[in-house]
């Protein structure tokens, strides 16, 4: 009988760890709590650095697991490992249906990615109190309605400041962290704010441009030289509303010196990562370590980074801190190459 | 009256929606690489004048851009001319054109 694994998280990297694995002959379960797989990249309208279409990723991906079992909408409860042999117990998301539907398999990929920030902490910034401080998630879901980007007056807007390490690099906030992919994302939505709107003015706040990764630097360079964009070194200390609904944002322009004070018409927060509450809740469940940041822990950073520390777990994605989507796709070919390896050898010693 | 010393500070706060942008509208036309400024201090790292005065070209230019014209006269005169921001400036902005430009635009605008 065919190793059976069961992925935890269907988000880019789970269905990417699951697909790879069942196209090897393993029979893979999907367990997702939301009624649709997809995960963040879902809600994502272009990808950064390119701005290719994020439902090309999602479409390519999701082709690659139709022999994969999905169970939608559930939430682990519980789970236990015996023997080699683990079993997931889960609650129906509406609650009261009394059924607990349960999995069994010999090995787990934890993919239970992450969540965004949540903006409102930062009171002094405004969100859900002013109605033109939106974040980045909130603008690519207008991206994606295609309807524009408008004010909450409905008006097209004039300035727009977007704010660089929302929730990350903040104590205060517990996360001393970088979520690393905020800055890149900060530029290429600023670009597709002026490739909409030509005549508006765009600035970016930031503390830091960690233009890590191939491609980046020259996205920030053609959103300086072909956009216009200015980007401002200095952290946004607060936004206030003026009477017509645009927003004044006070921040110390570090490269002068001085105190700077500007109204935009909008204000873009660029919300980092945190661990999200499956992580968290599953990562109690099966007792493994997690760090300062509440990521999950693996073996070794460089060489064992796939594993958990438990034999037959796997870690695959955001469930260890922030990564891109590339990332996140290698890293859950590398967690289903290593659950592969270990299957097969199980296999060997048991047979 | 007696004279108690009591004066009104200045505001140091660079006012964004109050600035004076004609400046560096017109500096940017003639010299359009400013815009690609990551501001490092290469430039007033290696500048020879920053040697012997409080110059700071990197400073200036970064003010400009915040519609703040008020220090370009008085700085600008310390400028020795030498081109040394201008051959470590690694994004390549012509910082030499650049302060000929403003010292045009100071013509122009008065």
């Amino acid at each position: 009988m065919a190793k059976s694994v069961i992925v935890i998280g269907g988000g880019i990297a789970g269905m990417t760890a699951a697909g790879m694995l069942s196209r090897q002959g393993f029979e893979v379960t999907l367990l997702e709590k939301e009624t649709e797989t997809g995960g963040h990249v879902a809600s994502w309208d272009r990808l950064f650095p390119d701005r290719r279409k994020a439902s090309e990723v999602l479409e390519f991906t999701a082709e690659g697991m139709h022999t994969v079992h999905v169970a939608k909408g559930l939430s682990i409860t519980g789970i236990s490992r015996q023997n080699n042999e683990f079993t997931v117990t889960c609650g129906m998301q509406d609650a009261g249906s009394g059924m607990k539907p349960q999995f069994t398999s010999n090995a787990i990929v934890l993919a239970t990615g992450f969540d965004l920030f949540e903006a409102g902490k930062k009171e002094e910034y405004g969100y859900c109190i002013y109605n033109n401080v939106i974040t980045s998630a909130d603008l690519e879901e207008k991206f994606k309605s295609g309807k524009g980007i408008l004010t909450a007056e409905g008006k097209a807007p004039k300035r727009v400041g977007f704010i660089h390490c929302v929730g990350s690099r903040d104590e205060k906030v517990g996360n001393l962290y970088c979520s690393k992919v905020c800055c890149v994302t900060g530029v290429k939505q600023a670009i597709e704010v002026k490739e909409m709107y030509p005549d508006s003015v765009v600035f970016n706040f930031y503390m830091d441009l960690r233009m890590y990764d191939r491609n980046f630097e020259e996205l920030y360079y053609e959103a300086q030289q072909k956009w216009g964009i200015s980007f401002i070194r200095g952290r946004l200390s607060e936004c206030a509303e003026n009477p017509d609904g645009s927003i004044v944002i006070r921040t110390e322009d570090t490269l002068t010196g001085k105190p700077l004070k500007m109204t935009v018409s909008l204000v873009v927060l660029l919300t980092g990562f945190v661990p999200s509450a499956g992580t968290a809740s599953v990562t109690g469940m099966l007792g493994l370590m997690t760090g300062t940041d509440g990521f999950v822990r693996s073996e070794d950073s460089h060489l064992k980074n796939n594993l958990s520390g438990i034999p037959g777990v796997f870690l695959a994605g955001a469930v260890k801190g922030p990564v891109s989507i590339t990332e996140a796709i290698a890293d859950a070919r590398a967690a289903a190459a290593l659950t592969s390896e270990y299957l097969r050898e199980s296999g060997e010693s048991h047979a | 009256m007696p004279d108690f010393g009591y004066t009104l500070t200045k505001d140091r706060q660079l006012d964004y929606d109050r600035g004076d942008f004609r400046f560096i509208s017109l500096v940017r036309s003639m010299e359009p690489s400013l815009d690609l400024c990551m501001g490092c201090g290469s430039c007033s790292a290696t500048c020879s004048a920053a040697g012997f005065t409080d110059f700071n070209i990197r400073k200036l230019h970064t003010v400009i851009r915040r519609g703040d014209v008020e220090p370009v006269k008085t700085e600008l005169r310390k400028c020795m001319f030498c081109g040394k921001c201008q051959l470590v400036c690694p994004r390549g902005v012509n910082l030499r054109n650049l302060i000929l430009a403003m010292n045009r635009a100071i013509e122009l605008l008065g």
